[in-house]
């Protein structure tokens, strides 16, 4: 039997047992009525005690949403989505936003133990900086509709920096939410997220205040564990001038046989020499073998390179979802800004995945680059689709851009779609792409060398997503290769 | 015939030349020597006309005409060649198509009749014959592909084909073996004589014992810090540039 | 949805249903093909696959039949010399007096032996419902049928704007070859919308050199469906130059083991022209290779399109697909969009597509000039050197020298 038969095989004999994420909390919630109308945003915004101006801009979202249609354009199916058939709230009782960690429930906070999120600050408090297992992290954890932990939060706001739970700026910090919220992603922006800014629950807060170097980087752990509800949260980072913040974001959901929808947005702005590293290590539940169940991933994440020489940049290792619509996105308008995505995208099973990019250069002399890795097994789909546009004032500017895809077996399938637009003569842009199998030759190689079937794969995924994987944090990037290991484990042997 | 009066010029507002004077008189040889960064690349563009240099005073005169109002195909018709240190790739244009369409382009400015591709072939063949270059570099794509050492000697071809009064040799040693410096140096050496007169930019002496200058000059953080005969690039050989860029300083 | 595209589809529909008694054929496919073309209309951007090329400049215009009678001598007089045997086409008719070869041998008129398929592609319907004529050309087993031109004349006079649907249908026996030059040009404002149904048998050849230099006031829309049987090879070579917006769509699909299809083409636009090279290579059968090199140079406020998609079917392992597009944007107005697409469902394949956008390399430039060639003819040269790439395999000397005279014209009307 040749090396590819084997992997195929293995493949599809393959069962989610890799998936070890899929538990389920046993613990009281308060929880809205199923179904979406202008009272269910009410009541959100009265638990939230958000005020007026907020929910006035949620109203106005909502019926942006009845508006506008569900996008069909993507490459992937699912049976319709019975939007009045979810919760919209969900939140764990008793205590919404603990004052301390002392006071998070001691069943949330093993849940995230169990996770491997150290909701704890003991290395440091300790002042065993680097001694133990514990990492210079600051960790928003956000539990369903809520966030339930913030750590390291004296320690950032020494250094003037804020990170918070969404819901808590919008009380403590009105002014700055007020100014940047939708400014990237406009309310109306497109069915998702006219959703989500209906809707939206919680989520991460930044801000890093001129000329500030955020001391650590920042994470938010979402974690979507009741039944039958959505999850919408909104990150908003701001850099002011001259800054610098990495940010980290992870997820998983309980093993379930319905889908589940989860619609965030993400938000970054960032003004004169400032950077913007977001990284997203997604592993929600991708559904079973039959593809049963798993999380609808429908995300809008946009950044907007105000000021001259800013930098965004993403990086996503995306396993995990049954369905995964996602184009993180950098409006490059500031002279000299610089925007990037890195991705690697797996699907296995019956997942489907399409994602990839916006690139839409404004200003002079702005550069971009796209580096998408794309693997599919089993019977999924895997499609890139981006966009390159090159504007008018875009005097100078340059793109590269790289799309590879792997094809692991021949029931799945692999599409790059790329859009490239030019309207000025100095631009340039450049754009690969590539698919492929895994070779007979590489594997061949690598277990005459005494790897398994498995571990050859696996070194040869590693190898094809290295660009991408040397983009992350140094403790994301060996998750994300065990993850990417996993996840064809469940499916590669 | 070439002069060069104060000149100070740089790219990017910053300022690369610092006053340069030099005079290359008809029939001579001139070598300028310096260490990386002292604006030996910078000067030769600027006499070539490549775009984005901005001078900001002084003037160069070549047989008292002014250069800096020229476009780059005017001086070359005017007689001067620049030996790039870095020949550009074309790909799609073929070598011979190149070759020929430069030196008609040449012969029509200045009233002579255009060879045909006979001719031409012919005149090419024997350039390539002296320079000891396989005939196939004719049908080759400009540079496309050449090894560095391949792409000097093209570079010494086009000279040899179009004969220019005065050559600019930007670093044509650089990246060259003895045998091929030897070639490129025979090259050079064969147009010499009254009307030919060439500036050799140059980071080492080695190339300087088989074309022996005139005069060498060094130049050192934008200026020529100290001229005199062949003896000084030994003299450099053996002391190194520290000394003289102290003297700059 | 445009009023003024919905309203031009109606002209169609009522066109069809006062003309249909008298086309040739059978009345129940064209009536098939309007029932199609009256559900999809004429297309507007918000199908995607003409998401880049905007049609209410041709919505604008209210075209007729051509009528007949037309005096083409003056266009069929400066018909380049194609080194081949020719048959010529005006206003989507057959005319016998100035082709210059006889009919039978296979070629015929399609008016007289009408054959065509139903499809799915809007403008392809329109011209099922309404196509008149065409040249049916079709080559035995074995048969080498050498050369043949096929001009197409376009003739309107002013104030009425005419719309022609030729349909063309070339069938190669096992075996068989052909070089087919295509030539279309006119007069006037019309709409050329051109079918031609192409079928390859098992290892049979055909290469196809197309010149496109219609009136500056026409449109031009040509939908070509090549179905590539077993090792045979399909060379196509589009060269457009002409028209104020054209379009060039190939379906080519490779339905036997080991077919080739090389689908290269070059765009000069100007002025406000607007040119769209649109490609779908299906590859069906396993052991296919397909290889496309696309160039557009674009001048003042002239806007290319390149839209090229590559599908590789679960049947079709060890395919092989390769495609590059480039542009030369040589002013601050023109634009360029492209969308290269890989749709691929084997595993065992190799396939990849490149796209640059870019002006001049200005090194280059200064290159030459250094060498003492005048800027002008430096841009052309390295224009030319561009375009090469995807002219250079064109064997065919007659054609190729038609192609070199048409690109060399162009650049002297530029300078």
């Amino acid at each position: 039997m040749s090396a590819v038969t084997e992997t195929r095989d293995t493949v599809q004999a393959a069962t989610q047992s890799g998936y070890k994420w899929g538990f389920e909390t046993a613990i009281e919630m308060d929880i809205a009525p199923k179904g979406l109308n202008e009272d269910t945003i009410r009541l959100i915004s009265a638990r939230k005690q958000e005020p007026a101006w907020l929910l006035e801009w949620r109203l106005k979202a909502f019926a942006a949403w009845r508006e506008t249609t569900e996008p069909h354009w993507a490459r992937v199916t699912h049976p319709p989505i019975d939007y009045q058939d979810i919760h919209y709230y969900a939140a764990p009782k008793p205590k919404p936003g603990p004052k301390s960690l002392a006071e998070v429930d001691p069943e949330l906070l093993r849940t995230y133990e169990k996770l491997g999120i150290p909701l704890k600050e003991r290395a440091i408090l300790a002042g065993v900086e680097g001694a133990g297992t514990e990492q210079n992290v600051a960790i928003d954890a956000v539990f369903d509709s809520v966030s339930v932990a913030t750590t390291f939060r004296e320690t950032l706001a020494k250094a003037g920096v804020i990170f918070c739970p969404i819901s808590e700026a919008v009380r403590e910090h009105p002014e700055l939410v007020r100014k940047y919220l939708g400014s990237v992603v406009p309310a109306g922006d497109n069915f998702f997220a006219a959703l989500n800014s209906a809707v939206f629950t919680d989520g991460s807060f930044v801000f890093v205040p001129k000329g500030v170097r955020c001391p650590m980087e920042l994470s938010t752990y979402f974690r979507i564990n009741a039944r039958n509800t959505g999850q919408f949260e909104r990150t908003l980072i701001i850099a002011e001038e001259g800054t610098y913040v990495s940010y980290l974001e992870g997820c998983t959901a309980p093993q379930r046989d319905e889908n589940q929808l989860h619609a965030a947005v993400v938000e970054l702005v960032a003004f004169d020499d400032a950077r913007i590293k977001y990284s997203t290590v997604q592993n929600w539940y991708p559904g079973n073998a039959d593809g049963k169940g798993g999380i609808y991933n429908f995300v809008t994440k946009r950044g907007a390179c105000r000021g001259a020489r800013s930098k965004i940049s993403w990086t996503q290792v995306e396993t995990g979802s049954a369905i995964t619509w996602k184009y993180p996105s950098c409006i490059l308008q500031g002279e000299g800004s610089v925007g990037e995505f890195y991705s690697v995208a797996v699907t296995n099973n019956h997942q489907q995945a399409d994602t990839g990019t916006k690139m839409i250069h404004i200003g002079a002399n702005t550069r971009s680059t796209i580096i998408s890795k794309g693997i599919s097994a089993g019977h999924s789909n895997n499609t890139y689709r981006g966009l390159v546009r090159m504007m008018p004032k875009a005097a100078g500017a340059r793109n590269y851009t790289q799309c590879d895809s792997l094809l692991i077996g021949d029931q799945c399938g692999a599409h790059t779609v790329p859009y490239i637009e030019s309207r000025n003569p100095t631009a340039r842009v450049e754009h690969e792409a590539t698919t492929s199998k895994i070779a007979e030759d590489q594997l061949f190689y690598c277990r005459s060398r005494g790897l398994s079937q498995e571990d050859a794969v696996n070194l040869i995924v590693n190898g094809f997503c290295k660009d991408v994987l040397k983009e992350l944090p140094m403790e994301f990037a060996v998750e994300a290769q065990k993850l990417l290991a996993v996840s064809l484990e469940g499916s590669v042997g | 015939m070439l002069e060069i009066r104060g000149l100070h010029a740089g790219i990017n507002g910053q300022e690369i030349l610092r006053g340069i004077d030099l005079v290359v008189p008809q029939g001579e040889v001139h070598a300028i020597m310096g260490p990386n960064g002292s604006g030996k690349s910078t000067l030769s563009y600027i006499l070539a006309g490549r775009e984005g240099y901005e001078v900001s005073a002084g003037e160069i005169l070549f047989d008292g005409r002014d250069v800096l109002v020229m476009t780059p195909e005017e001086r070359a018709v005017a007689g001067l060649f620049l030996a790039f240190q870095y020949p550009v790739e074309l790909p799609g244009v073929g070598n011979a198509n190149f070759l020929r369409t430069a030196l008609n382009a040449l012969r029509r400015a200045r009233g002579e009749t255009e060879l045909d591709a006979v001719q031409f072939l012919k005149r090419a063949r024997a350039a390539l014959k002296a320079l000891m270059m396989p005939d196939d570099m004719l049908k080759r794509n400009v540079n496309v592909g050449f090894s560095g050492g391949e792409k000097k000697r093209n570079e010494v071809l086009q000279m040899a084909i179009l004969r220019p009064r005065f050559a600019i040799l930007d670093e044509t040693d650089s990246g060259l073996d003895i045998d091929a410096l030897k070639i490129v140096a025979e090259g050079v050496n064969a147009l010499r004589g009254p009307d030919f007169s060439a500036l050799v930019i140059t980071h080492y002496q080695r190339l300087l014992d088989h074309i022996v200058p005139d005069r060498v000059h060094v130049l050192a953080a934008g200026r020529i810090v100290r001229s005199g005969g062949p003896e000084l690039a030994r003299a450099l050989e053996e002391s190194g540039y520290a000394g003289i860029a102290a003297e700059a300083a | 949805m445009s009023a003024a595209l919905a309203e031009r589809g109606e002209d169609f529909l009522a066109e069809f249903a006062r003309r249909c008694a008298s086309l040739p054929g059978a009345l129940a496919t064209r009536e098939a093909a309007a029932r199609r073309f009256a559900a999809a209309g004429l297309p507007t951007r918000r199908l995607e696959a003409w998401r880049y090329t905007d049609l209410r400049a041709l919505a604008a215009v209210s075209f007729a039949p051509a009528a007949a009678g037309a005096d083409a001598a003056a266009l069929i007089s400066a018909l380049p010399d194609f080194a081949a045997p020719r048959l010529v086409l005006v206003n989507g008719k057959i005319a016998p007096a100035s082709s210059s070869f006889p009919e039978g041998d296979g070629v015929g008129s399609f008016a007289r032996t009408p054959d065509f398929a139903l499809r799915c592609v809007p403008l392809a319907a329109l011209n099922t419902m309404l196509a008149e004529d065409g040249a049916v050309i079709r080559v035995a087993d074995g048969v080498d049928a050498a050369t043949l031109a096929l001009a197409h004349l376009s003739l309107a006079e002013a104030g009425q704007p005419i719309a022609v649907h030729p349909r063309h249908l070339i069938r190669l026996g096992a075996g068989a070859r052909l070089t087919l030059i295509e030539y279309a040009t006119g007069q006037g404002c019309y709409w050329h919308n051109m079918v031609a149904e192409i079928a390859l048998g098992a290892g049979a050849q055909l290469t196809h050199i197309r010149l496109q230099t219609e009136a500056t006031a026409a449109f031009h829309v040509a939908t070509i469906f090549a179905d590539i049987g077993a090792a045979a090879r399909y060379d196509c070579f589009t060269l457009g130059l002409g028209a104020r917006l054209a379009r060039t769509e190939i379906h080519a699909r490779l339905d036997g083991a080991g077919g080739i299809a090389h689908l290269n083409a070059a765009q000069l636009l100007r002025g406000a022209q607007h040119g769209d090279i649109t490609t779908i290579v299906a590859h069906d059968a396993p052991g296919g290779a397909s290889r496309q090199t696309v160039k557009s140079v674009l001048a003042d406020r002239a806007r290319g399109v390149f839209q090229g998609r590559i599908e590789v079917a679960r049947a079709a392992q060890k395919t092989d697909g390769y495609q590059m597009s480039q542009a030369l944007l040589l002013s601050p107005e023109a634009e360029i969009d492209c969308k290269p697409e890989l749709e691929i469902f084997a595993d065992d394949v190799k396939c990849s597509h490149g796209a640059t956008i870019g002006a001049l390399d200005p090194d280059q430039l200064f290159y030459l000039r250094a060498r003492g060639i005048p800027e002008k003819l430096a841009r052309t040269m390295l224009v030319r050197a561009f375009l090469d790439e995807a002219i250079e395999g064109i064997a065919h000397a007659g054609a190729r020298a038609v192609l070199d005279r048409a690109i060399a014209r162009w650049w002297e009307a530029e300078g």
